[in-house]
């Protein structure tokens, strides 16, 4: 939503622009809600235990007495008897890939009051991140019976167990909560809570579409961390 | 004044900012002029049962006693094993149930519950939460559920870290740092359950701190009041919010550590652990990194520090200026300072590791990083006595509390440029001389600067004020007290009595460290008890403290101007105050009275030579 109006003040472009607002009074962002930017500054904390946990890892990965295991073999998959290399996870980063872009229209057809489409799309959001954990699911249980655990690793290195479940599981745990609050939401829009500015539970506050958006950025920040989980997990 | 001055005393262009000037077709004739509310009305959730007004509270005020309430009785707690320790410092083996192990114990719950449950708690919790919607002229935090729940979080962490006194084995030994291996090894103490709940009540507290934390810099950034620009915020305010935005960046780094710890002890991983031999039996850690804990230690580590000084800095500033009737000196230059420490505090943390045995070259890096930080800080430093230099002040309790902050913190201030050269600090790495800086520099100085402000804005909580004549006496007690504490030590450092020892037993420090460690001892129970004083005051004042009136100290920031003393839910009445100044209009020349609010418009104060602001 980048064309706010408010009376008594001119938004201007740029840096220029940036300087302003920042000098004016009441508010910074203007025309930003409130938990728009509470979800900004905790995905920005976020981003920060995300960081540390991969440093942490580059440190152990780079670190290690033991080799670490060659991330081609140990994900591959196998089609007959041929091992593919990243195929479960390419097609595990497609569907999350592809999640996004189904929350963004979501937010899109949201903001237009379609209140059908966003709630279906919200939903198939939701069913992609499900789809997701699934196959999460799958791929740790595929370790976990060659014989990888957190404390030890047939293949190399202890740490790859270690931090593979630990990352992995974190990012998992993540998407979870995403998927639960895609659930919520989905139930909220068809039921019209968005609509109707129905009030939450014990806070007063009026609801709108705008929470639509903010469940958005987390889910896109997911997202944009798994990216960074695979470049470094499985690329590497 | 000369009349020649009121001459060139032109009318005041303040309109509600500065940035107001560039737009196009605004009413600027107008002086009063402030420009209309952007943010719609915050609807407020108002409790009706008891639960919901003082338990389950969303009114950040109650919240904000909660924290500082809780934050105290675990200050109480700190205290009484820093007694503890000193006992058996200063008189070995006086106490009979204080051995080794237990002294351990008492070190590193002293630490880390005065360091994160008491300061950070108290500071942002406390007086964040109590200040910071009505400095700003808010209703309330912008999400009062979730502040609530916030408080709550820091309950549940305070009740997990103080079980951890009752479980199996005590809580954990392994010194405030918590650093492994040894802190999950048998042989420490509490290498079980007390680590365990340790490391999870700090999680707890670290989500609980991140709910509160969204809420000041929120409430901070994007619900100001008409006029309120940010340029126009009490120094209080920019501490707390630095303070918090620091909370929110170094806070992940000690999650994601206590996380790994947590495994490591739960499932054997080996993040932290490396290879080791226990009574000749090989464990099964392999590979890990204990300096990969100190670094994110440390990481969230110092920052820390400055998450407890900031909001001190910052109050300070407003109390100096308050009982000094001066303007504070250089305002813009004390904000740049506080955002500027903020910034620095985070490339500095491996000067708490010069002796790890990192590269050197990262020890050159740390200690140019951290000489600079003494730039900024400084600068505050005179900033604050030029604010008292010819200044109107009030030797008051408060003014008296602030005076003893400037003296302690310069004191470990310096001591901490000692110790931020790599080449002084290996010496005196792990003596007595670092636990003089930092209780110096991060325990008193801050304490200061806490009972100040409790002698400060106990009457807006309370409507009543606290004995004066009490509270010099607690100001002297604790002043000289604290100070025969801690000086003392600087000695101990230089002739190398270590940290963290049980006994000294028959080293050779003992004959000339003996009279000086029970010297301490005395001290430390005297400054201890003479709290009693402090807590007598708040009680009795609670009930006969003369009634304070609106506004006691006649200072102008916006919390002593609600239309209700003490103020009640929503804060403002039925609308809204305007803001058209800074709040440190003392003693302007020109104007009435030696102070102007900061809801006084312009027009009332045509002939005044005000700050434009």
């Amino acid at each position: 939503m980048s064309d706010v109006k408010i009376e008594g003040f001119e938004l201007k472009p740029g840096f220029k622009g940036m300087a302003e607002d920042t000098g004016s009074d009441q508010t910074m962002f203007k025309g930003v809600q409130w938990g728009k930017v509470m979800m900004w500054i905790f995905l920005l904390s976020d981003t920060f235990v995300f960081s540390c946990f991969l440093i942490s890892y580059m440190k152990g990965r780079a670190s290690t007495v033991v080799d670490w295991p060659n991330t081609s073999e140990v994900f591959s998959l196998h089609v007959g008897s041929v091992p593919v290399p990243l195929l479960l996870i390419a097609i595990m980063t497609f569907v999350l890939i592809t999640s996004s872009g189904t929350m963004a229209l979501a937010v899109k057809y949201g903001y237009e009051k379609n209140r059908k489409m966003c709630g279906w799309l919200i939903l198939a959001t939701a069913i992609g991140g499900l789809t997701f954990v699934g196959m999460q699911v799958f791929e740790w249980s595929k370790l976990i019976h060659e014989g990888v655990r957190p404390w030890e690793n047939p293949f190399g290195a202890k740490q790859f167990g270690s931090y593979f479940f630990m990352i992995t599981g974190f990012h998992g745990f993540h998407v979870s909560i995403g998927v639960i609050f895609l659930f919520i939401y989905a139930y909220k829009t068809f039921a019209g809570h968005f609509d109707k500015e129905k009030r939450g539970w014990f806070t007063t506050m009026k609801g709108g579409y705008v929470e639509i958006e903010i469940l958005g950025l987390y889910w896109h920040f997911v997202d944009l961390v798994w990216v960074f989980i695979f470049a470094f997990f499985y690329l590497w | 004044m000369s009349d020649e001055y009121n001459q060139q005393n032109t009318p005041l262009e303040a309109q509600s900012s500065e940035t107001m000037s560039g737009s196009s077709g605004t009413p600027s004739k107008d002086i009063d002029y402030v420009r209309p509310a952007e943010i719609p009305e915050q609807d407020l959730y108002h409790g009706h049962s008891f639960i919901t007004k003082w338990v389950f509270c969303q009114d950040a005020k109650i919240i904000g006693v909660q924290y500082f309430l809780t934050a105290v009785f675990t200050g109480v707690v700190g205290l009484i094993l820093s007694w503890l320790m000193r006992l058996q410092l200063g008189y070995p083996e006086l106490v009979p149930f204080i051995t080794a192990e237990h002294y351990y114990q008492f070190v590193t719950m002293h630490g880390m519950i005065m360091v994160v449950y008491f300061l950070t708690a108290l500071f942002l919790g406390g007086f964040g939460n109590y200040l910071i919607p009505l400095m700003v002229g808010a209703r309330d935090m912008v999400f009062p559920y979730v502040n609530m729940i916030s408080f709550w979080m820091f309950f549940i962490a305070v009740c997990v870290l103080m079980a951890s006194f009752f479980v199996p084995g005590g809580p954990t030994g392994a010194g405030w740092t918590l650093y492994p291996p040894q802190a999950i090894l048998p042989g420490t103490p509490g290498a079980n359950m007390g680590i365990i709940l340790m490391l999870i009540s700090l999680s707890l507290f670290v989500i609980g701190f991140t709910m509160g934390g969204l809420n000041y810099i929120i409430t901070i950034l994007q619900a100001r009041t008409r006029g309120m620009t940010l340029m126009r915020m009490p120094l209080t305010i920019w501490g707390i919010f630095t303070a918090t935005a620091l909370a929110m960046l170094a806070f992940p780094a000690l999650l994601v550590s206590c996380i790994m710890m947590t495994l490591d002890k739960l499932l054997e991983t080996s993040f932290f652990m490396p290879s080791i031999l226990q009574a000749g039996e090989v464990l099964s850690y392999e590979g890990g990194s204990p300096v990969l804990f100190q670094h994110l230690f440390w990481f969230f580590g110092h920052p820390e520090v400055y998450i407890v000084a900031l909001p001190a800095f910052g109050i300070v500033s407003d109390l100096i200026s308050v009982h000094a009737r001066k303007n504070i000196f250089g305002y813009r230059m004390m904000v740049w300072a506080i955002v500027g420490i903020g910034g620095l505090s985070f490339f500095v943390w491996a000067h708490h590791m010069y002796v790890s045995g990192m590269n050197p070259w990262f020890g050159f890096f740390f200690a140019t990083t951290t000489l600079i930080i003494a730039v900024p800080t400084a600068l505050k430093v005179y900033n604050w006595i030029i604010t008292l230099f010819k200044a109107n002040i009030r030797m008051n309790t408060v003014m008296l509390f602030c005076l003893g902050f400037i003296v302690t913190f310069v004191n470990g201030g310096i001591t901490g440029i000692f110790l931020g050269n790599v080449a002084v600090d290996i010496p005196l790495s792990d003596t007595y001389f670092v636990i003089a800086h930092f209780h110096m520099v991060m325990g008193i100085a801050p304490l200061m600067v806490i009972m100040g402000a409790v002698y400060h804005w106990f009457p807006l909580v309370t409507g009543r004020m606290l004995s004066e004549k009490l509270g010099k006496w607690h100001f002297w007690f604790t002043f000289l007290g604290a100070y025969s504490i801690y000086f003392p030590m600087h000695y101990l450092g230089f002739i190398g009595v270590p940290r963290r020892y049980f006994e000294m037993y028959d080293s050779p420090y003992v004959t000339s460290a003996v009279g000086m460690n029970e010297f301490i001892t005395l001290a430390a129970l005297i400054v201890g008890f003479s709290q009693l004083i402090f807590i007598y005051n708040i009680v009795t004042s609670l009930k006969i403290g003369k009634p304070a009136g609106k506004n006691p100290w006649k200072a102008n920031s916006l919390e002593w101007l609600t239309p209700d003393v003490p103020p009640t839910h929503g804060n403002w009445g039925e609308k809204l105050p305007v803001i058209y100044r800074w709040p440190y209009d003392f003693n302007v020349p020109g104007a009435k009275e030696d102070y102007i609010t900061q809801t006084t418009p312009p027009s009332e104060v045509i002939n005044a030579e005000v700050e434009k602001t």
